[in-house]
């Protein structure tokens, strides 16, 4: 095939570009870790409510003293509907959800993931103090836009640490 | 760059006043232009209605069960049923001129109705306010059975539309043995079978798991198992979209520039990658999902990056054609050539307007591709401000200006209206600079996507979308009053414009064919790269979809809370 010359420096150059970003992709993936949510675990939806894993929604430390927060999705709420968290600290979310696909989004943050009946979504974030909405980003049915949630965070120090769970539920 | 070595040929094409004998198959492509035409304007009036209500204005009939039903119809028939039926339309046109006529034309009416009656069934039933899932209908939402099968009927037209197609490209190569088929059956032939291999996935999900389950047959269905079917076919949908669009700029907006193509060999590869990546990176749309294990994700992100090769390929392609235009006009200088394309001839505007608006929207797609960053903006409405430059502009901009081009060839009547085709572009450009600029900037500050209000009971942190969503509001109106014009050029024409005899379609130039002509070679054997884009496919889909079927898995019933 006949190539033009600039448009072979062309070609060259979006090869080269498209180096830099599979190298930087790969460095932040592999080398770092930084992956999406992509967490692999099933649940019975019907049930997650009395679910060992859900069955109290909200904050909990586990025997390590690591910080969960557990939260299920359903039609339009997100139960709890409000949550303290410490400033700082390392905080893994567990989502499910008991009818349709919700998205659970903290607003302005980058913390966010599908909410998918019959499956537990699973990420773990560090936030600044501050107040956030946590809002639903997948259309769930007619009431989506008033599915809403509030996140508080404060400053370690101020933070009431929830009891130990006497033994861990994932 | 050797423009200078071509003769200047600015073509003056006028209509006769002798009418020929209409070609066969220009009823069959009036009538797909039918329909996406009025598809498009029922669509774009449901638009308007959206972009106001979600500045948390007050309309008539306002509310969230009638927004959520917009949206449906919007998305329904904007992204799969006007593009769609364009492009059929479009595909017919280039094989009558490829080979004379068309392959089995009582079949090919057979299947445009069928895949009418299939978009009426689906969208009484969303009219009906008995479908409001959206156009990705995910599942446990559960939507009219009738939804589900008549999409499946409009896709099942589709294929006939494809085979139709195929059939015409081996027909134009075995009449020329040796010889490549023109550029544009080229590029329709390979979309052809990338849609055959995308709606596998789609079909899939309609047939084994959507329609059953709607219909009682079953009582549950796996989300994750049919988003990710869906994903399989949502991916090769968006080029399915843009790849007639390209070739529109390939093979006819240099001739109407008044240039030549700048290298066709090149053209001939880009649509070969097309058909051979657009399918194995669906995952890039399930970056957020649970079930699926990050690494299959970075493998379809890596795929992804690959596929943006023949977008930048084609970008330097086209560049360059314009500037062969450009020159050939007399423009002089780096820039000069710019000033001197004809920016007053609707396709011309219609692409260039389109082509602006569609590298703001490549830019942002390599941010959603991008495996960390697709966390701050996935279903945010940064997401719909994307794409609305991409499939909403870079693919319908372009249909309307080939409208404009198409219509009046294949109706032997003369463009109505033409000032406002001229004015069009423009207007359009406008509104979604205003409609795409604010969206992407929300999405940052983190609105969702798909909300009938965005004010989340007043909270704090949705203040800031207020004037965004205003602004974008905005840009939905002049959008409308720009889709308006579209139609009433559209109505005008096929109803009412003057009957002539009009130029036949003739393609761009291309500028260096060797003296006797191009040669046949490997890009041209679609065959052969079906064959691996078929492999590919299986590689990038066989073990994820696996490992989800062997998980212990729940379905989900059937949820209408619409
Ligand atoms: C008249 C011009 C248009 C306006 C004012 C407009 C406006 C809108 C608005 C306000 C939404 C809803 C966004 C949301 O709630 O998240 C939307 C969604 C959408 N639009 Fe458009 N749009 C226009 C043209 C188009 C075109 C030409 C296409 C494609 C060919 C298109 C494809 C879509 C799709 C696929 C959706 C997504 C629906 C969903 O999220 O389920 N739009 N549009
Ligand atoms: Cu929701
Ligand atoms: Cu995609």
């Amino acid at each position: 095939m006949n190539i033009d010359l600039y448009e072979r420096i062309w070609m060259w150059g979006v090869g080269v570009v498209l180096a830099l970003f599979f190298t930087s992709t790969a460095v932040a993936a592999l080398g770092h870790q930084i992956h999406p949510p992509s967490h692999v675990e099933t649940i019975p939806p019907g049930q997650a409510l009395s679910d060992p894993r859900f069955r109290r929604q909200g904050v909990s430390l586990d025997q390590r003293g690591r910080v969960h927060a557990r939260v299920v999705g359903l039609m339009f709420t997100w139960l709890p509907p409000e949550m303290t968290l410490p400033a700082d600290t390392p905080v893994t979310f567990h989502l499910t959800s008991i009818d349709v696909i919700h998205g659970f989004q903290i607003v302005r943050t980058n913390g966010q993931s599908m909410v998918v009946p019959g499956y537990v979504s699973q990420f773990t974030t560090r936030f600044a103090a501050g107040e956030y909405l946590i809002a639903c980003n997948e259309y769930c049915g007619v009431g989506h836009h008033t599915m809403a949630a509030k996140l508080h965070v404060v400053p370690a120090s101020q933070w009431k640490s929830p009891a130990r769970e006497v033994a861990d539920v994932r | 760059m050797s423009a200078d070595a071509v003769k200047p040929r600015i073509s003056v094409e006028t209509p006769s006043r002798v009418l020929p004998r209409e070609e066969p198959a220009n009823p069959l492509i009036r009538a797909n232009i039918w329909v996406a035409v009025l598809a498009f304007g029922v669509a774009a009036a449901m638009a308007m209605m959206q972009a106001i209500s979600r500045a948390n204005l007050e309309l008539p009939y306002r509310s969230a069960s009638m927004y959520y039903m917009s949206v449906t119809a919007h998305g329904v028939l904007m992204a799969l049923v006007f593009t769609t039926f364009f492009i059929m339309a479009l595909g017919y046109a280039v094989a009558q001129k490829e080979n004379g006529s068309i392959p089995w034309p009582r079949f090919s009416w057979a299947m445009f109705w069928l895949a009418l009656a299939g978009v009426v069934m689906a969208i009484g039933t969303v009219f009906a306010f008995k479908s409001s899932v959206l156009y990705t209908f995910y599942p446990p939402l559960q939507a009219h059975p009738l939804f589900y099968i008549g999409l499946t009927l409009l896709v099942v037209g589709s294929w006939g539309w494809a085979a139709s197609m195929i059939v015409a490209w081996r027909r134009a190569r075995a009449a020329n043995p040796g010889r490549p088929v023109s550029l544009a059956m080229h590029a329709t032939a390979a979309n052809a079978m990338l849609w055959l291999l995308a709606t596998m996935g789609v079909a899939a999900e309609m047939l084994f798991l959507l329609i059953p389950w709607s219909l009682g047959l079953v009582k549950t269905v796996d989300p994750m198992l049919a988003r990710t079917l869906f994903w399989f076919f949502g991916h090769p949908l968006v080029y399915f979209w843009i790849l007639p669009a390209y070739a529109i700029w390939y093979t006819v907006l240099p001739r109407e520039a008044g240039g030549k193509l700048f290298s066709e060999p090149l053209g001939r590869m880009v649509f070969t990658l097309f058909l051979v990546l657009s399918t194995p990176v669906g995952l890039h749309h399930q970056f957020q999902d649970p079930g699926i294990p990050a690494g299959w994700k970075l493998f379809h992100t890596f795929n992804t990056m690959i596929i943006s090769f023949p977008s930048l390929v084609t970008a330097f392609t086209i560049v360059a054609s314009l500037e062969v235009a450009g020159r050939l006009r007399g423009g002089t200088g780096l820039f000069g050539w710019i000033r001197t394309l004809p920016w007053g001839n609707p396709l011309v505007s219609s692409v260039l307007l389109g082509c602006l608006l569609f590298l703001v929207g490549g830019f942002g797609g390599a941010i959603n591709a991008a495996y960390a960053l697709n966390s701050v903006v996935h279903n945010t409405a940064w997401i719909a401000a994307h794409f609305h430059l991409t499939v909403g502009s870079a693919a319908a901009l372009t249909f309307m200006g080939a409208a404009y081009w198409l219509v009046p060839k294949v109706s032997g009547r003369e463009l109505e209206l033409k000032l406002l085709a001229k004015v069009q572009p423009y207007l359009w450009f406008i509104g979604m600079a205003l409609f795409s600029f604010t969206g992407h900037i929300a999405g940052l500050q983190g609105l969702p996507r798909r909300v009938f209000a965005t004010s989340f009971g007043d909270a704090a942190q949705a203040h800031a979308w207020q004037t965004l969503t205003s602004i974008s509001a905005l840009g939905g109106v002049i959008l409308f009053t720009s889709a308006g014009f579209f139609v009433l050029v559209m109505l005008g024409t096929l109803l009412a414009g003057e009957r002539r005899a009009q130029p036949p379609i003739i393609w761009a130039e291309s500028l260096g064919e060797p003296p006797g002509g191009y040669r046949t070679g490997l890009w041209d054997r679609l065959g052969l790269w079906f064959v691996v884009a078929v492999v590919l496919v299986a590689i990038a889909y066989a073990i994820p979809l696996w490992d989800l079927l062997h998980l212990t898995r729940y379905g989900s019933p059937g949820f209408k809370p619409f």
